[in-house]
């Protein structure tokens, strides 16, 4: 009997919380440095091809992104299957770049606007047609700057 | 006794921080992080005048046509597509100073051309082995100039090399071969 009220009074204390912020802090910031937001929904079909000789993006506010593929499933029933242009989130013409770069243009600083970049994510499977005019008219809007995305591979012997 | 002392005991949570950040490290090298990585590439300037005729010399000219069947013509021959790098690489420099390739790295002129119904993919496979072609000239001369591999050279440096084996590249416009419907 004695035994058992002895251990009543000495109830062991609960585990120290004091570390716990740090932990949660240590996750929380783990996962906003590897976190890449996706600002669009892609409503084509991107997978780019491989290449050797890359260029990272640097400064992701001076690049801009335009994709070209084919519709998602989701988007096949009322596009078809023809190789589409997106501009931000909606479907889009080769027409519609001088805009949409004027508006991207005007939310950088004036004296950085040199260095915009247009990224091209690409599918492996369009063919150059439609990617000849969207150089062009990239040309025409004095958008020179350019990346091909693409994934890394090793350099051919 | 012994087991009076246990009860008391506190967990120690001391080695709590050195577990998070084993976790953290452990992520941190596993994880590999998304990028954005591509091939830069400098479009010319679009004028509406048509292009000055200019006199070039053929050898000095490496065409590359690709057609809508992602075939290869290098100045006129059938090639594949792993031989690319090495021909250009050979055809730029010269080493033997053949009468008909490049003069010096300083004349030759890289000109492709193709297909509207070329695949991007074969597009811009050839447009990466020409790319490296130059980047392995570069590395080369880096390291028979200056005995050091070209990303540890100053930017002077650098560009010293790159004036010296300029990067030409034009492309023509696309056939209308191919189209897709």
């Amino acid at each position: 009997m004695s035994k058992f009220k002895k251990k009543q009074g000495n109830t062991t204390p609960g585990i120290s919380t004091a570390s716990l912020p740090d932990i949660v802090f240590m996750l929380l910031f783990f996962f906003m440095v590897v976190t890449k937001m996706r600002d669009t929904e892609l409503m084509v079909k991107v997978n780019t091809p491989q290449a050797s000789e890359l260029t990272k993006l640097e400064k992701k506010t001076l690049v801009n992104f335009i994709f070209i593929g084919r519709p998602t499933d989701k988007f096949k029933a009322k596009f078809g299957t023809k190789p589409q242009i997106q501009l931000g989130d909606k479907y889009a013409s080769v027409d519609d770049i001088p805009l949409f770069l004027a508006k991207h243009k005007a939310s950088v600083p004036e004296g950085q606007r040199q260095s915009i970049i247009s990224s091209l994510k690409i599918d492996n499977d369009v063919t150059m047609g439609i990617v000849g005019d969207l150089k062009t008219s990239l040309r025409k809007a004095g958008q020179l700057k350019i990346n091909y995305s693409a994934k890394k591979r090793e350099r051919t012997k | 006794m012994a087991k009076k002392n246990r009860m008391a005991n506190e967990i120690n949570a001391g080695s709590m921080a050195d577990i998070a950040f084993l976790l953290l490290i452990f992520f941190l090298v596993t994880t590999t992080i998304a990028e954005d990585k591509g091939v830069l590439v400098k479009l010319p300037q679009w004028s509406e005048e048509p292009p000055p005729e200019l006199k070039l010399n053929t050898r000095n000219v490496y065409s590359v046509l690709v057609n809508a069947q992602n075939q290869l013509l290098v100045r006129g021959d059938v090639m594949d597509i792993k031989d690319l790098k090495n021909n250009a690489k050979i055809f730029i420099a010269n080493p033997q100073k053949l009468e008909n390739m490049a003069e010096s790295p300083k004349n030759a002129i890289i000109s492709i051309k193709n297909d509207r119904g070329t695949k991007y993919q074969t597009y811009l496979e050839v447009y990466n082995e020409l790319k490296s072609a130059y980047n392995e000239l570069w590395e080369e001369a880096a390291m028979v100039k200056f005995g050091k591999n070209l990303d540890q050279l100053s930017n002077a440096q650098q560009q010293e090399i790159r004036n010296e084996i300029p990067l030409v590249l034009s492309e023509a416009e696309p056939t209308k071969f191919g189209e897709e419907k």
